[in-house]
């Protein structure tokens, strides 16, 4: 998947059940979820591993400029 | 709470509340703290365990934690043949609401203190050594020391990476979940429905646990790897719009589930993983509760005596992964070479199985019979199926 210095992982509120899929197959330990807050840190390589695993196609990469 | 125990659980399910019980009743100080606002909600889960499984640990089983009974499960091919199966043992479809609560509650009643809304987000360390957790709980930062640290932080455990070991699931083996609760009056069948067809589900299953009533849990799980061409909710919803249009969704949940070999190491010097978090769920069917609850049990007795005889190290603590090995984790290493075969099968190969198992009379039928047929063509791994398939 493509990114670039100004890409974020986004995620939708809406979307997302919390479920915690996304934190079981980051490599780099870069996904904070409590209860029903999911936060992405600055340790994330854009692997896209979360974007792809979530059962309900909740994150995104995108282009934050 | 103290701000020391002699031992801290993180994360409040099966695998959580049996470690703490069986700790605590060893005369272990514990407190057990959970990220939700409320134990066992949300359920994340199809619901189903044998009996067997939860006698292996529960004395007594409360007919409040099961929806419904099951003797029976039709495997479905991609073709629509349908494969009927009797069980040996009787399956339940629990109520995990109920359930996790009154386990927790069991945990309480042995000594444990338990908190919601307890965000464990790291490790404390005294002289390198793992020396407690460090939670956030209604906007304020508690550090609370401990001799051991429980990791029963599901699939999304953490508290295993903080310490060094490498809990990741990778996209191959974890089998991610979409699931609804329905109503539908068509539904009133008592049977277990497992659907097995790339269309419906790759690299996976979707499955019918009937709840009783005309309610069943409707879900799938697939690869890792499969959902990155679509997601599973996608899946999920295109089999509800076909077979049932005007069902009542009264819940829907996600997930995902390690359906792994359990991790290399589950205990360090201070530190212990068990359930999810220690890829302990049964790789085959995804079903974690009775793994959870069995594992809980070692832990927890082993921590129990760790603490009383005042050494926690890895090497003091052994006992648990030898004893989980000889209980499930020697079959899970089994299970999951059995379904790395199974969830790679083309859909035409499927339909030669069930057409094979259907040649098979129902009585006679067994899961070895399924699995002699499914493995044909890899005669190594039926000697695998009958050793833990009978």
């Amino acid at each position: 998947m493509k990114h670039n210095f100004y890409s974020k992982i986004a995620y939708d509120r809406q979307l997302c059940d919390f479920c915690g899929a996304c934190v079981a197959v980051c490599p780099h330990d870069a996904i904070e979820l409590a209860e029903a807050d999911l936060s992405i840190t600055e340790s994330c390589t854009f692997c896209a591993n979360c974007v792809h695993v979530c059962p309900m196609r909740a994150l995104e990469i995108i282009d934050a400029r | 709470m103290r701000d020391k125990y002699d031992i801290v659980i993180v994360g409040a399910g099966p695998a959580g509340s049996t470690t703490a019980r069986f700790a605590a009743a060893a005369g272990a100080s514990v407190l057990m703290l959970e990220k939700d606002r409320d134990i066992g909600i949300p359920v994340r889960c199809a619901e189903g365990a044998s009996e067997a499984g939860l006698r292996a640990v529960l004395e007594n089983i409360d007919e409040r934690w099961i929806d419904n009974r099951i003797s029976e499960v039709f495997f479905h091919s991609p073709g629509e043949k349908m494969v009927e199966l009797k069980f040996k043992q009787v399956g339940y479809i629990l109520n995990r609401k109920l359930f996790d609560y009154d386990l927790a509650q069991m945990a309480v009643r042995a000594g444990v203190e338990v908190l919601t809304k307890a965000y464990v987000f790291d490790l404390l360390r005294e002289d390198d050594k793992i020396a407690g957790i460090r939670f956030s709980h209604m906007g304020k930062t508690f550090d609370v020391k401990s001799r051991l640290v429980v990791g029963a932080d599901g699939v999304e455990s953490r508290v295993g990476r903080w310490a060094g070991i490498k809990t990741r699931t990778k996209m191959g083996d974890i089998e991610t979940c979409a699931q609804y609760t329905v109503h539908d009056l068509n539904l009133a069948d008592n049977h277990l429905h497992l659907f097995f067809s790339s269309k419906i589900a790759p690299e996976g299953y979707l499955w019918i646990f009937p709840k009783g009533d005309g309610r069943a849990n409707i879900g799938l799980g697939i690869s890792g790897d499969a959902a990155a061409k679509k997601a599973p909710v996608s899946y999920l919803d295109e089999f509800m719009a076909e077979r049932y249009p005007h069902a009542s969704i009264l819940n829907s949940v996600a997930g995902g589930v390690p359906c792994d070999r359990t991790l290399e190491t589950i205990v360090l010097d201070g530190l212990m993983l068990v359930g999810d978090a220690a890829h302990q769920c049964n790789p085959i069917t995804g079903g974690g509760i009775a793994p959870a609850l069995i594992a809980g049990k070692i832990a927890g007795q082993v921590a129990g005596r760790a603490i009383a005889e005042g050494d926690v190290s890895a090497k003091s603590m052994q006992d648990y992964p030898r004893r989980w090995h000889k209980a499930e984790g020697r079959n899970h290493q089994i299970f999951y070479r059995l379904k790395n075969y199974i969830y790679k099968l083309t859909d035409d190969e499927l339909e030669g199985i069930a057409e094979a198992a259907l040649h098979v009379p129902v009585a006679k039928r067994s899961l070895v019979t399924l699995f002699r047929a499914a493995l044909v063509k890899k005669p190594s791994l039926i000697l695998d199926a009958v050793k833990v398939f009978t």
